[in-house]
């Protein structure tokens, strides 16, 4: 066991044990973006930011792939980080304006004003729907592609994958492309679901136990009549 | 009794040696990126059917093959044309006028940067520095380096490409400069200024052939072939090559393209990588500064 003290509280947790899964077993709320249980941390969006050590020689790292050291001094909430935080919010925002989830944690972070320029991404490479489609449905249809200001995520070709559940997994955990579900173009959308004449649940038989994310599903509601 | 308690400890701790094998081998695809660059070296560019082939045959998926093959620069998913023009558009070149070259290059062949001209004779492409930041700002043409290039120059330049650049002497050459490197292991400076070679530090390693051993400076003027050594090394042998520093056997995995002996790599000051070919007298190497590849 390990023991640390976050925000003055001591705490003793398990080796290997996450500063945000501590944090949170204390009832410390700290807004995380990029992280989901059941996928491995990724540490991709830097909203869980918590400051460590002792002042004056403190550090801001991210809650959510920093594990617990013994006698660490942990800050969730000082001036500090919610300055970094909303920041990141800020940054994150004018990336995505159009992101629901954005939005809420902007406005529930007191962001009141926008001071860059909007780009309305579809997409802050948070990598959440990569990891679903390969740890939770174990299909690796989508990845990353590229580098720098080119790194993209998609299928290899960005044409339809061969190996895609069609389950709606990666459009579920997406917290900026909930609006891109539009079949504007179906040969390169990710998942495809909405160009599938028979929808995924109906050809069922080879993914079972096959969980789907589709919601609403205009498939279902047909099979339901 | 602390030493009980340390052992057992250990146990839960990461290796720290550096050498993690399992991870190296499921984080840094090495057999893929060779995979690739064979590909790459056969058609110029990674076809798409090859990518499917190698997803088939190792049952890797396809995500992580296309993930490497558009992260590394060294790779093209569209053919390349016949001749590679890469203009520097790093810090130092940048401020020395490297977009305005840039800018003429992609003006005269009619592209932009990352594009091929319709008769497949010119890429262009834009690198983030070469390592001759001094000698900027610079342009490579097929492997030949173009140093201190005005815009004015450019079409001089594009004209020596098209005749084919080998065929220009190398007394009257600017493109020849000196690289400095490092042993790949410990990253130890190899230059040593006391044996200069062409009025450069040369690069001093170790070689051992048959059961001779001693040492062997080379000169570090990128596309001369100057060497020395301790014992005359007769043409054609094949030597192995050791860090003077750590004694570590400088050995990569690829494979010389001109005679199949195998490829000597060292570290660039700057940034990447430059491999000669391990047989005395072959000429077979590929500089590879982070982005652009040339053999
Ligand atoms: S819909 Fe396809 S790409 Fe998305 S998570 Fe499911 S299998 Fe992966
Ligand atoms: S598509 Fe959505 S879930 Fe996937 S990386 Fe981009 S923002 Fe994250
Ligand atoms: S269901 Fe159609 S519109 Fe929705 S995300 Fe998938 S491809 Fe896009
Ligand atoms: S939640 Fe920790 S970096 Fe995104
Ligand atoms: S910046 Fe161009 S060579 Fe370094
Ligand atoms: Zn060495
Ligand atoms: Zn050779």
């Amino acid at each position: 066991m390990i023991t640390i003290n976050i925000n003055g509280l001591d705490l003793q947790v398990e080796k290997g044990t996450t500063l945000l899964e501590a944090a949170r077993f204390l009832g410390f709320p700290i807004p995380t973006l990029c992280h989901m249980e059941g996928l491995s941390p990724y540490g991709a969006c830097r909203l869980c930011v918590v400051e460590i050590g002792e002042s004056p020689r403190t550090r801001l790292v991210s809650s959510c792939t920093y594990p617990v050291e013994e006698g660490l001094r942990v800050r969730t909430a000082s001036s500090r980080v919610l300055k970094a935080r909303r920041m990141i919010l800020e940054l994150l925002l004018a990336s995505c304006p159009q992101s629901k989830i954005i939005q809420d944690l902007a406005s529930k972070h007191e962001i009141r004003q926008q001071r860059f320029r909007q780009e309305h991404d579809d997409c802050i490479l948070c990598g959440l729907c990569v990891r679903m489609c390969e740890e939770q449905m174990a299909a690796k249809a989508i990845g990353f592609r590229g580098r720098g200001r080119t790194r993209s995520i998609g299928t290899p070709f960005d044409i339809k994958s061969e190996v895609c559940r069609l389950c709606g997994g990666c459009i579920y955990v997406c917290p900026a492309c909930q609006l891109r579900c539009t079949y504007s173009d179906p040969e390169k959308a990710i998942c495809g679901g909405c160009a599938n004449i028979s929808p995924p649940c109906v050809k069922k038989e080879k993914f079972d136990d096959m969980m789907c994310y589709m919601d609403p599903c205009v498939a279902c509601e047909i099979k339901q009549d | 009794m602390s030493s009980v308690a340390e052992s057992a400890g250990d146990s839960h701790r990461a290796p720290d040696d550096g050498r993690r094998e399992d991870d190296a081998d499921t984080f840094l695809p090495g057999g893929l990126i060779s995979a690739l660059e064979e590909i790459q070296a056969r058609y110029g560019y990674l076809p798409r059917e090859q990518l499917l082939e190698i997803a088939a045959t190792t049952g890797r998926s396809l995500v992580d093959i296309y993930g490497v093959a558009t992260f590394y620069r060294a790779f093209s998913l569209t053919p390349r044309g016949r001749h590679l023009v890469s203009a520097c558009l790093g810090t130092a070149c940048h401020v020395r006028g490297g977009p305005a070259i840039a800018q003429e290059l992609e003006h005269q062949l009619g592209i932009r940067a990352g594009q091929t001209t319709p008769d497949n004779e010119f890429t262009l492409e834009t690198v983030n520095c070469l390592g001759a930041c001094a000698l900027g700002p610079v342009v490579v043409v097929d492997g030949h380096y173009f140093s201190n290039v005005r815009t004015a120059g450019v079409k001089d330049i594009l004209e020596k490409a098209r005749r084919g650049i080998d065929r220009v002497e190398i007394d009257t050459d600017q493109r020849i400069f000196p690289v400095e490197v490092s042993c790949a292991r410990c990253n130890h400076s190899l230059m040593d200024p006391r044996h200069p070679i062409d009025n450069y530090p040369s690069i001093r390693v170790t070689v051992s052939f048959g059961n001779k051993h001693g040492w062997l400076a080379i000169s570090s003027l990128y596309g001369s072939y100057n060497t020395a050594a301790e014992h005359e090394i007769p043409s054609l042998t094949i030597v192995d090559m050791f860090c003077p520093h750590c004694h570590a056997e400088m050995i990569g995995a690829g494979k010389c393209g001109e005679c199949g002996a195998p490829m000597v790599p060292m570290i660039v000051r700057g940034g990447g990588m430059v491999q000669i070919c391990a047989r005395r007298g072959c000429k077979g190497h590929i500089l590879d500064l982070g982005g652009t590849s040339i053999e």
